[in-house]
């Protein structure tokens, strides 16, 4: 298994209802998620918005320490490991993030972009590690010089997927990386996710409120409603059986581009 | 059927030079929705833009006709032309929370424009507000109308800026991706609530999305743009099952159906981009620019 999580519980302090004096009250935000994430897996993660499909993301990386529960990452727990210990793991999960635009430094070239996290991890012959990733996202060579906005929308999201593949990572999270942009970009990058997985034998598991991006790329969805897991199953199970109540609703709520699909 | 809004041959610049609209017309007759589809830049929303006269500063309109039930909006002044377009048009725009000032109540944002533009008494504006909450559905109107837009979910906030698009009982109503920020189930609620009120009150309706699925649930004809020129005009129905130009074939062919097991998404081919570039090109070489 890639990931094994057991009744994972987060909460966040309520700003708004705190105190003037004493501590916030806390906002539960995943209330007890259990699944696990076999290797090879590509996981779709749906919701709504708060359902906390980011959040459960981001406990996945341990960019939050979880309130209880526990995180196996291949065998191992990290859900309270410190930070020392977790940065030698890092470089085996890696994150692509939904915006381009500010996940990508302005001020850097895409080459020192693409090498960051390569020098973070002490890696050598960057060069030729940045330029190895370029052809692997199908971005000319000579991209490395260019700053993000010299690019398109959809460039600058491979440039975002070389940054995490050029570690070589066993798994990574995409963050509805494909949200942003147009139909026509939103099938490249999802068609160069789905080849990239399959040949570097990745595991993913991929956030998206978006069940039709899900259905192309996914093979197991995991449906989250207000911080729960309402439905777990295969991809073609869930399209074709939806046994929640809740997905049926979200199914039933995509406008299919047919005028003859009952919308009622 | 006669148009409210009738766009006949406009060109829109940046006054640097670079031509934005390509000799862009269509029609929105009264009851009827007209979408503008096409991908970001193609220009779908200067279009609303320019019929609101709320281009950005570095934009101008260098040719064309505007006609907004029966008038054309580019022969007024300035002033003439405002008062014009706000007591004829509305928008209803993208964001909820930025189009609503956060330091303000609900119920004064509403009335507003009624006190302001039409002249209505505050007593007048009020109980009407009231009337177009309790419209789209909005439980308890009395505390809506005192709460700040912080205080409601998206939504809501989307209901509140219908209501309010609609208060003025406006000719025309221009909605630039207006559930683009929404959930997919409450996106459902809100087109189905803008349906709603726009075939109630005949409102003609300038729809302008991304989504090709929105388009066929909404949209009773629809322009697709490709650089600023109407690649191709259409009823809704013949244009999903029989599109005819090849760009519109490509973009709904890269559109995902989770209803397609398959799911095979063909990004838009070089060659089709290509074809359409020429076409630009070969206008721009008419209109001599």
């Amino acid at each position: 298994m890639m990931y094994e999580i057991c009744d994972l519980r987060l909460s966040f302090p309520d700003m708004a209802h705190k105190p003037l004096l004493g501590a916030a009250p806390r906002i539960e935000v995943l209330k007890g998620l259990s699944f696990d994430v076999p290797k090879g897996a590509i996981l779709g993660i749906v919701g709504g918005s708060g359902s906390g499909k980011s959040t459960l993301g981001r406990a996945m990386l341990r960019l939050i320490e979880p309130d209880s529960g526990s995180i196996k990452f291949d065998g191992t727990d990290i859900t309270h490991l410190p930070e020392e210990k977790l940065r030698q793991l890092r470089q085996r999960f890696q994150m692509i993030f939904q915006d381009p635009m500010s996940s990508l430094n302005p001020r850097r070239r895409v080459g020192g972009i693409i090498a960051g996290p390569l020098r973070l991890h002490g890696l050598d012959n960057l060069s030729s590690r940045v330029d190895e990733a370029l052809d692997m996202v199908g971005l000319p060579r000579t991209f490395a010089l260019r700053y993000p906005n010299e690019l398109s929308g959809g460039q600058r999201q491979r440039v975002g997927i070389a940054r995490a593949i050029a570690l070589r990572p066993d798994f990574i999270l995409a963050d509805e990386i494909v949200s942003g942009l147009d139909v026509s970009s939103q099938a490249q990058v999802l068609n160069l996710l789905g080849e990239l997985v399959r040949e570097l034998g990745l595991t993913l598991a991929f956030i998206s409120h978006d069940l039709s991006v899900i259905r192309r790329l996914c093979n197991r969805v995991l449906v989250l409603h207000h911080g729960v897991i309402v439905e777990e199953a295969e991809t073609s199970a869930l399209f074709d059986a939806p046994q929640a109540d809740y997905t049926r609703d979200l199914l039933a709520a995509i406008p299919l581009p047919d005028p003859y699909q009952s919308w009622k | 059927m006669k148009s409210y809004l009738s766009v006949r041959n406009l060109n829109v610049r940046l006054k640097s030079g670079p031509v934005i609209l390509r000799s862009v017309s269509l029609d929105v007759a009264a009851g009827q929705v007209h979408g503008l589809v096409g991908e970001s830049g193609a220009g779908k929303s200067m279009i609303g833009k320019a019929v609101l006269g709320t281009l950005p500063r570095a934009l101008e309109i260098s040719s064309g006709e505007i006609w907004l039930d029966g008038t054309n909006l580019l022969t007024l002044s300035p002033a003439e032309r405002r008062r014009r377009i706000g007591v004829t048009a509305a928008l209803i725009p993208q964001d909820p929370l930025t189009a609503l000032n956060p330091s303000k109540r609900i119920g004064p944002q509403i009335t507003r424009r009624l006190v302001d533009i039409l002249g209505w008494t505050k007593a007048d504006a009020e109980a009407r507000a009231r009337e177009l909450l309790d419209e789209v559905h909005i439980p308890n109107p009395d505390r809506v109308m005192r709460s700040y837009p912080h205080e409601l979910s998206g939504g809501m906030r989307q209901r509140i800026l219908i209501a309010s698009a609609f208060a003025a009982e406006p000719k025309l109503i221009i909605a630039d991706e207006p559930t683009t920020a929404l959930d997919v189930t409450v996106q459902k609620q809100i087109l189905r609530l803008i349906n709603e009120m726009q075939t109630r009150h005949g409102t003609a309706l300038l729809f302008v999305t991304h989504d090709l699925g929105v388009v066929s649930k909404v949209c009773d004809t629809l322009s697709v743009l490709y650089a600023g020129k109407v690649i191709e005009d259409a009823r809704m129905h013949r244009f999903f099952m029989r599109p005819i130009h090849p760009y519109s074939r490509a973009l709904l062919a890269a559109t995902p159906t989770y209803t397609d097991p398959t799911g095979s998404l063909t990004p838009v081919p070089d060659a089709v981009i290509a074809t359409v570039e020429e076409e630009v090109r070969l206008h721009d070489m008419r209109a001599g620019t």
